[in-house]
């Protein structure tokens, strides 16, 4: 990669000067996230005649080739999209060492969903209950307990007599400890008006290890397929392609605030079969990311009937708050979202129903091999699906600080939504769920042009831009999937509210300035 | 209508791999405990589940980085260490936002930086932070990395047999070959190069390409030590056989013996000098679960690469990327763990005071352990050198291996779901772990409390003389 652009960029010094391109030059270093590269050479994964050595046992001409394939299951293309986060943390370091050598002084990260990073607080009465259960000699003492909510201590002491011997440091069952899978169960209950069954649930660390396991059972050789929506969350195409198996696209329709249509699933599974591929399963990202939208409950149940009729497997994250027995569900939730956003914890779990007792027993096995998954994070995702309730003592503050973040996350989207919305060329549908704003950009031919110069896809190079000029961190759109021809960037709502304003002027700027250069 | 997800449509790969660990004498274990028996789990290195403590200061810490309000009160001071203090405030400064916030992929670079500077003091030659990846548990970083070497069945690993079948069970997962190799029961499990190079012939004969070799040293189940000179015959097969070296290391701080004290493969690598220490891959692997520490519900762990090439490590780093980041607190233990209190700390004497403790009386129960088992006549148990394992070879009569053949079961599984029903004991049969033909063997941790070993210890000696008395009755007549 590195070689490529540098070489791109030494023939275009010589061509051509601007203040935009040149501040793409300067600063794009090889990717690191969301690469798509072309290069053929990665691809060699020969294998050795019998008894022959390579010359270095691990090396790209060696490596498992699952692995350089990966995040390539996003359609390829001539240009290199470029990594937001190698560029930004140069320009974090050259803004260190040398204030004012940048028109901003400060990164506005609007990359990734990782709240607690930007400044949102922890709910107070979770970590009050998760430090109680780290040290519970803190329990034993007056001094100690003093600091803590009255509810916070019962809820502790309470999840400490689930845990065998009160060890927290132990290894638990690989399902999760069952006290903590039962909480969670009634949670869902209550969510949902289904009863849950603990014996259903899988804490894992976050939704990755539930989505390899899942991907490992049913993925048998590339001939497998797996639904994914586009845009979609690169985790999917990411392990697909790490187990050898084909995404197989289903694209959301944007003009219908990223609607779900059944005829579309129903035609790219007929391509797939066309193509000899055998659509194992459907995956379903409900609130969408990066898309933001919610599905309606009528197209739950289509989605079901859907899935039912072709025999797939239904990979619903996180919710799909649909009942319904004869299907094989698997239900991913996980604590780094929503108001709570502890994404460092890795706490989440997975809901496996519709699934004969010998598959259940290969879920059981597979995600056995990792003994069980890191118990703080079980103690999260129990207490999130059982947070204070109205005669608890801590309800009031727990209600406060939850309606403060998600009404001031409303607004936020809001006022980025009518942003996007007022600027040449680009519209931005509605953020309903989710922390994600994914605005749909026109890009003038000038400006298509001048990206393919560099090597850089369209997106990635508006991005770059945006980056450079402003210090605003996005992740363009050929990172998730996109119809092609179109352009998107994702733009996450969790910068604080008070740095909104900068974002919204700084954009406004810039865009007017790109546009102003690049217009036909 | 069949399922979507049945077993014939299955993975094959998932069908195959076995994980005997949490297997089928778990299971057995667990419903028995259901039904109120009192079992005693002495089936996983699992420290904590059998009483020992978490040590004080890094619960201190890691309590004060969760609830950071605590380190706003005035008075924080009075009921927590200072060194517990300051050292939450370092960590939290060393985050992007706290405990809930994703760190770098890698892991965060300041707990890095100082597992770095541990492997510095431990061996005595720099370690590059930037070659350390801190994963959820070492298991992780092992399938991570074995995913990385392993292209299909052609490829092999060479892993020694007895071993903790997350080798086997990956290898059999990722779809790649396991060649085994052999380690020799009546030389204390040593490890015998002819035995290693006739594996790999054997393997290459039948169009295996090997790619890497595992080392678990301490070992797991079987406890020995490498000793140095082993290490560097370990390591020159693998630079002649163009293998990759993976350095499953731990156990380094369960070491019960004085003769052969832990010693990395990385520290004898950069000893031995020359092209080898600047060529030779290798992977090594440490956790908080094991040693003194026991952490296992944190999954905390790393791998330190050397010699790997940056493109590769980009690689690695690419896959470690679509998990975001492991869980933050681990990595504060891992940081810890590396970087405990030092003399002249508040908090050292009690550290101390609490670690030789445990790791004490862990010397201690080794003994009792392989000297109960060795107490019993058709029992032959080598002395558990180092890890959390003890591994008696059980010599069953040809009646029991009947008898097992009859139920159905593999006769160390038949044996150990025996001393399961009645004594509550809950092992692990050899079989999952890898011996010789005809050979077996069950596995067991020297965790359960001091006190609670003589007990355990009769109670099994029991056991296995009615168990002798029962399938040994009639061999004295066979003649009749």
């Amino acid at each position: 990669m590195r070689r490529f652009v540098a070489h791109n960029a030494r023939n275009l010094i010589t061509r051509r000067r601007n203040n935009l391109t040149t501040c793409v030059l300067q600063h794009c270093t090889f990717p690191l996230r969301f690469l798509t590269t072309t290069s053929p050479g990665y691809l060699s994964g020969h294998v050795a005649s019998a008894g022959s050595a390579s010359a270095s046992p691990i090396t790209l001409d060696t490596i498992n080739p699952k692995v350089l394939k990966c995040e390539y299951a996003v359609p390829r293309r001539n240009f290199y999209p470029c990594s937001d986060v190698v560029c930004s943390q140069r320009l974090q370091q050259e803004l260190k060492e040398n204030p004012g050598s940048h028109p901003f002084d400060e990164l506005l990260y609007c990359n990734i969903g990782n709240p607690h990073s930007l400044g949102q607080q922890p709910i107070t009465f979770f970590r009050e209950v998760l430090a109680l259960c780290d040290h519970p000699a803190m329990l034993d003492r007056a001094e100690t307990r003093g600091y803590f909510s009255a509810d916070a201590v019962k809820r502790a002491f309470q999840i400490l007599d689930q845990f065998p011997g009160r060890a927290t440091g132990a290894y638990s069952h690989t399902q999760g400890i069952k006290g903590l899978r039962d909480t969670i169960a009634s949670g869902i209950e209550a969510r949902d008006g289904y009863p849950a069954d603990p014996n259903d649930i899988f804490l894992t660390d976050g939704a990755s290890p539930a989505v390899h396991i899942i991907m490992q059972l049913l993925i048998r050789s590339e001939k497998d397929g797996i639904l994914c929506p586009i845009p979609q969350y690169p985790l999917y195409s990411g392990s697909i392609t790490l187990h050898g198996g084909s995404l197989v696209p289903y694209y959301l329709d944007e003009d219908t605030g990223w609607g779900l249509e059944i005829s579309e699933l129903k035609n790219q599974l007929e391509i797939a079969k066309s193509k000899g591929i055998t659509v194992r399963a459907l995956v379903v990202i409900n609130p969408g990311n990066p898309t933001g939208q919610v599905l309606a409950e009528s197209n739950q149940q289509e989605i079901v009937e859907f899935c039912k009729n072709e025999g797939l497997v239904l990979l619903a994250d996180e919710s799909m708050e649909y009942g319904e027995e004869d299907i094989s569900l698997v239900s991913l939730q996980s604590v780094s979202k929503g108001y709570y956003g502890e994404c460092g914890k890795r706490g989440g779990y997975m809901e496996v129903t519709g699934f004969s007792p010998e598959i259940r027993e290969q879920i059981y096995k597979v995600a056995s091999m990792d003994t069980c998954s890191n118990i703080s994070g079980q103690i999260l995702a129990s207490l999130v699906m059982n947070p204070p309730k109205v005669d608890d003592e801590s309800y009031e503050s727990y209600s406060a600080e939850k309606d403060a973040i998600l009404s001031s996350l409303a607004r936020r989207a809001r006022m980025l939504e009518d942003v996007f919305n007022s600027l040449e060329g680009v519209t931005c549908n509605r953020a309903e769920g989710a922390m994600y704003l994914f605005p749909r950009i026109e890009l003038p031919k000038k400006a298509t042009e001048a990206a393919k110069a560099v090597n850089t896809a369209p997106d990635a190079f508006y991005a770059r831009c945006l980056l450079n000029a402003t210090g605003i961190v996005v992740v363009p759109g050929c990172g998730f999937g996109q119809v092609p021809g179109q352009w998107h960037f994702r733009c996450t709502i969790l910068p604080q509210e008070d740095k909104i304003p900068t974002i919204v002027s700084r954009l406004t700027e810039f865009h007017k300035a790109f546009m102003d250069e690049f217009r036909d | 209508m069949s399922k979507p997800l049945d077993y014939e449509n299955l993975n094959e790969n998932v069908k195959k791999c076995q994980y005997a660990v949490r297997g089928e004498l778990y299971l057995r274990a667990s419903e028995l405990q259901k039904e109120g028996k009192k079992i005693i789990f002495t089936n996983v290195g699992n420290p904590h589940a059998l009483g020992q403590k978490p040590l004080t200061f890094p619960r201190q810490v890691i309590a004060l980085c969760q609830a950071p309000f605590l380190l706003d009160d005035p008075n924080v001071g009075l009921v927590f260490p200072a060194d517990t203090i300051a050292r939450a405030k370092h960590y939290l400064s060393l985050t992007s936002g706290g405990l809930g916030a994703y760190s770098d992929s890698r892991g965060v670079p300041g707990v890095r930086k100082e597992i770095a500077d541990f492997i510095e003091r431990r061996d005595g030659y720099p370690s590059d932070p930037e070659l350390i990846f801190l994963t959820d548990g070492a298991s992780k970083g092992v399938m991570q990395i074995l995913n990385s070497i392993i292209r299909g069945e052609q490829d092999g690993i060479l892993v020694p047999v007895p071993q903790y079948p997350l080798y086997s069970a990956t290898i059999s997962l990722l779809g790649g070959s396991l060649v085994p190799y052999y380690l020799e029961e009546t030389a204390n499990w040593g490890l015998d190069i002819v035995n290693l190079r006739e594996s790999v012939s054997q393997a290459r004969s039948q169009g295996i390409t090997v790619r890497a070799m595992v080392i678990i040293n301490p070992g797991n189940p079987t406890g020995q030590c490498l000793s140095e000179a082993n290490l560097k015959e370990v390591l020159q097969f693998c630079y002649q056989n163009n293998l990759v070296l993976l350095g499953d290391e731990v156990y380094q701080q369960n070491i019960y013996q004085d003769e052969r004290p832990f010693i990395s493969a990385r520290k004898v690598l950069m000893d031995m000098g020359g092209p080898i220490s600047k060529e030779l891959q290798l992977v090594s692997f440490h956790t908080v679960s094991k040693g003194y520490w026991g952490e296992c519900g944190q999954r905390g762990g790393y791998f330190e690469m050397t010699n790997i090439p940056p493109k590769t490590v980009e690689e690695i780093y690419k896959v470690a990327s679509i998990s975001l980041s492991p869980n933050v607190p681990g990595q504060i233990f891992l940081g810890l763990m590396v970087n405990p209190p030092k003399p002249g700390d508040i908090s050292y004497e009690r550290f101390v005071r609490e670690s030789k403790g445990i790791l004490e009386s862990l010397r201690r129960r080794a003994q009792i352990m392989t000297d109960g088992f060795n107490s019993c006549r058709n029992v032959v148990c080598n002395f558990t050198e180092g890890a959390m394992y003890s591994f008696p070879q059980i010599r069953l009569p040809p009646k029991a291996i009947e008898a097992a053949k009859k139920a159905g079961k593999v006769p160390d599984v038949f044996y150990c779901l025996k001393l399961l029903e009645a004594t509550g004991i809950s092992t692990v049969p050899g079989s999952g772990f890898g011996q010789k033909e005809g050979v077996f063997h069950l596995r067991t941790t020297i965790l359960p409390a001091e006190e609670d070993m003589p007990p355990i210890m009769t109670s099994f000696k029991k056991f296995n003389d009615e168990f002798m008395e029962q399938y040994e009755d009639y061999r004295g007549y066979s003649r009749m």
